[in-house]
């Protein structure tokens, strides 16, 4: 490749030598799978497209049906993926998702102390903090003292719940609907649900002041 | 052994050599069995390829904060959730 370095852009190039360990060996795993017939590569790349199509915007729709319907919300608690299907939202039959309340008595934060397990099925890929040893480690060994550091206090008044997603159960958090919302529709009412709150790290977004 | 909602129980302490789903941090420790979610395979032959057959019964167990981590500064209702397959689990008396 000549010529790339006459120019002044400092981009970093993109080339095989700087790919990953990690996604090496995949790739190599990946094609020799495929060279031995037990995956198929439309598949993966089917599997792929899928998860990351996937995004808060899909929690966050189940969040604020909850919100304004309260048969909805029973459901959701009780089912999160038939009350999901009823929203054509498909979180497949595994792993389950399970959602869990925020109340004002009942806090809940969400980790994978052991990798990264995440409702990918309805939020899409997790944030890269939330695959971070220091998340998983101190969400359980100091879960007021990580959220005080994403700038969420919670009062003693109120129990915290650390939920480690150990095996095969996803967890979604309904975060509590904020205040002065009466007048919004449910699209409104979704925009301001984030997927931080759907961890359980932060509070819904506040409603947007009138004019 | 199964166990039921509101039901005492330890997270055997024992080691484990290979893939499983039961923190470290949780081994030896009491809980309470919050929630039955039922029968799911077994990550710990799953993961080496075979089918996971039998099915193992799935617990959400509820911890107290503070007797995981004695230095747990919050209220003292503060409770952590893991789910732990039924062979990881003995009676608490």
């Amino acid at each position: 490749m000549s010529g790339h370095d006459d120019h002044d852009h400092d981009h970093a190039p993109v080339t095989e030598a700087e790919e990953p360990e990690a996604a090496r060996r995949a790739r190599v795993l990946e094609a020799l799978l495929a060279e031995k017939g037990v995956v198929d590569r439309g598949a993966v790349r089917r599997g792929i497209d899928s998860l990351v199509s996937r995004s808060p915007a899909d929690g966050a729709r189940l969040v604020a049906r909850a919100w304004v319907d309260p048969e909805f919300r029973e459901r959701l608690l009780a089912d999160a993926r038939a009350a999901a299907l009823e929203l054509g939202l498909d979180s497949g039959p595994s792993p389950v998702v399970v959602a869990l309340e925020n109340t004002e008595d009942v806090h809940h934060v969400v980790v994978c102390t052991l990798c990264s397990c995440y409702p990918r099925a309805l939020l899409g890929p997790p944030p890269d903090w939330y695959k971070s040893l220091p998340y998983r480690s101190r969400a359980v060994s100091d879960p007021r003292g990580v959220l005080e550091e994403f700038g969420l206090h919670v009062g003693d008044d109120v129990e915290v719940r650390v939920v480690d997603s150990t095996a095969d159960i996803r967890y979604l958090v309904v975060p509590r609907r904020p205040e002065d919302t009466e007048g919004l529709s449910e699209d409104e009412l979704a925009a301001l649900v984030t997927r931080d709150s759907m961890i359980g790290v932060a509070e819904p977004a506040a409603p947007p002041v009138p004019a | 052994m199964t166990f039921s909602p509101g039901q005492r129980v330890r997270v055997a302490a024992r080691d484990h050599q290979g893939h499983h789903r039961t923190p470290g941090y949780l081994k030896g420790r009491a809980g309470e069995v919050e929630r039955v979610h039922g029968a799911f395979t077994d990550p710990e032959t799953r993961a080496y390829g075979a089918d996971g057959l039998p099915r193992r019964t799935l617990y959400r167990v509820g911890f107290s904060q503070r007797e995981l981590f004695p230095e747990h500064e919050g209220a003292a209702g503060d409770r952590l959730y893991a789910d732990v397959f039924e062979h990881w689990l003995e009676e608490v008396a």
